[in-house]
């Protein structure tokens, strides 16, 4: 098969528009894990009875699954018990709750590297414990955990490919749907790669800089 | 020097008078095998200044950590101004109350490691809690704790992050933190031990200043012998979560009745 500039030129307005959805589903499923991973971050420290173990159970269960099962899983089997949301709306909840159980652990790191003195401080003061969470807390173990939740968001951009599985047309099946109707697979595939490959790199970057920004300073 | 206290203090030197600051009635703690605090029995009274002496491992941090709340009695009875702390007589299980933090507030600890907040200025460490607890404006809070980092000899360190002074520094700005709740009860745990011995000094200078000056009652756990004699009311020794002796600082420093006293200082002061 010889590469065709013409051709090339002619999909790309499609596996642009592939690539947006796959920004936007990068951007939503990051922002159920961000909020989600926190939640049961917080609830698991908290060791709650009963409730901080489910959500131990959650995490060790999200994380012992292939997301590709749970992808299938959340599109085939749920609607059979009358759940049922469009192949787009189950992609981004079922890779926002995967990558939650991921974030929830790097939270958790985050937090647990906090010194104990610095809870006892916070008590020796009375400061109220939303206060010591938000304004104590938090923001010291941002400087772990904004570098390695910035790597597992380059990771899920390219883990949406998975969603082409249940019919969303994000940018690998739009590469794969072009492949298959005009039966030429050279140019969709590789504009695709070197759109995940630009993308990634490029953030992989920032993260980098990140990284550099929130290193430990003593 | 701005008021350190809301309030006045009776003149009482032997603690056992009528009126209590700090209470500890037939108190144990163990972990596991480890009793910790034996029915201990110690009183402080309003005002007074008091050190803790003994070897380690003997309860004196437990007994601090019970008054901040950091740890449960598992019996007896703790109060402040003979407002029960914590209840666990006849081994009840006491729980955290609304009570009990209104008490917290009377108490301030300073700790061995400083623990500032190190994200936050040396200004906004100290204002953080009469802002967030006491709901102060962050202009009048900023005025107090302008005044107090000019009391530990701070005034050109306000806007500095911890990592950026000193551990005599930041033990400085960990005393005016602590002073900025205007505590009646000031508790220090080993404030210089983790400082470099050039560093010591000046923590010291400023503990000794708080101590001759304010009415606040404080409560020291210390290594530094010849600072507990010149800055105390009185001493307690310790030893396996027990009062072994007590007494005026000369006493128990120069003539202590029972040899555990003498064998411990024996060692501390010949290291
Ligand atoms: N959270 C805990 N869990 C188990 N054991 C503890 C705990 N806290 C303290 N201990 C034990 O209780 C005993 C008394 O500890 P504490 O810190 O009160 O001693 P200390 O007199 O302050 O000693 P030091 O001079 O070394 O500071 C020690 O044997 C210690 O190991
Ligand atoms: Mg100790």
């Amino acid at each position: 098969m010889i590469w065709s500039n013409e051709y090339a030129i002619d999909i790309l307005p499609v596996l642009l528009d592939g690539l947006w959805l796959t920004v936007r589903i990068t951007l939503l499923g990051m922002g159920i894990a961000l909020v989600l991973g926190l939640f049961v971050a917080v609830i698991r420290f908290l060791k709650i009875p009963v409730l901080s173990a489910l959500f131990t159970f959650y995490v060790l269960f999200v994380r012992g699954t292939p997301l590709l099962a749970q992808v299938y899983a959340a599109f085939y089997v749920l609607p059979t018990y009358g759940i049922r949301f469009s192949a787009l709306v189950t992609g981004v909840a079922v890779i926002g709750i995967n990558y939650s159980a991921y974030t929830a652990e790097v939270y958790r790191a985050g937090i647990e590297g906090v010194p104990a003195g610095q809870w006892e401080a916070a008590k020796a003061l009375s400061l109220p414990h939303r206060r010591t969470w938000a304004k104590i807390v938090l923001p010291q173990s941002i400087k772990t955990i904004i570098p390695v939740l910035g790597n597992y968001w380059v990771q899920m951009f390219k883990d949406t490919a998975i969603l082409s599985a249940i019919t969303v047309v994000e940018l690998m099946q739009s590469a794969k749907t072009l492949a298959n109707s005009d039966v030429r697979s050279l140019e969709p595939y590789t504009i695709a790669g070197i759109m995940y490959l630009v993308i990634s790199y490029t953030a992989s970057l920032l993260v980098k800089a990140l990284e550099r920004r929130y290193a430990p300073t003593h | 020097m701005p008021p350190l206290t809301d309030h006045h203090a009776a003149t009482e030197s032997n603690g056992r008078g009528t009126s209590e600051m700090i209470t500890f009635e037939e108190v144990s703690k163990s972990w596991g095998d480890n009793h910790v605090l034996r029915s201990l029995n110690f009183h402080v009274a309003p005002g007074e200044k008091v050190s803790i002496i003994g070897p380690s491992g003997s309860g004196k941090t437990t007994i601090l950590r019970i008054l901040m709340t950091l740890e449960t009695p598992d019996d007896g009875l703790v109060s402040i101004e003979r407002e029960p702390l914590w209840d666990a007589r006849g081994g009840a299980k006491p729980k955290e109350t609304k009570q009990m933090r209104a008490i917290c507030r009377k108490i301030g600890m300073v700790f061995q490691s400083f623990n500032l907040f190190p994200h936050m200025t040396a200004v906004q460490n100290v204002m953080e809690a009469p802002v967030q607890v006491l709901g102060m404006s962050k202009d009048d809070a900023r005025e107090r704790a302008q005044d107090l980092m000019e009391l530990v000899g701070l005034s050109k360190h306000l806007d500095h992050k911890p990592p950026e002074l000193s551990g005599g520094q930041q033990q400085r700005v960990a005393i005016a933190r602590a002073l900025a709740m205007r505590p009646k009860i000031l508790l220090f745990d080993e404030p210089t031990s983790a400082l470099d011995p050039e560093l010591i000094g000046e923590v010291l200078a400023v503990i000794r200043d708080l101590a001759l000056s304010a009415d606040m009652t404080m409560l020291m756990v210390t290594h530094e012998m010849r600072f507990a004699e010149e800055i105390s009311d009185r001493v307690v020794m310790f030893d396996s979560g027990r009062v072994v002796e007590q007494g005026p600082p000369h006493k128990i420093f120069k003539d202590p009745d029972h040899e555990r006293t003498k064998l411990f200082l024996r060692a501390v002061l010949e290291r």
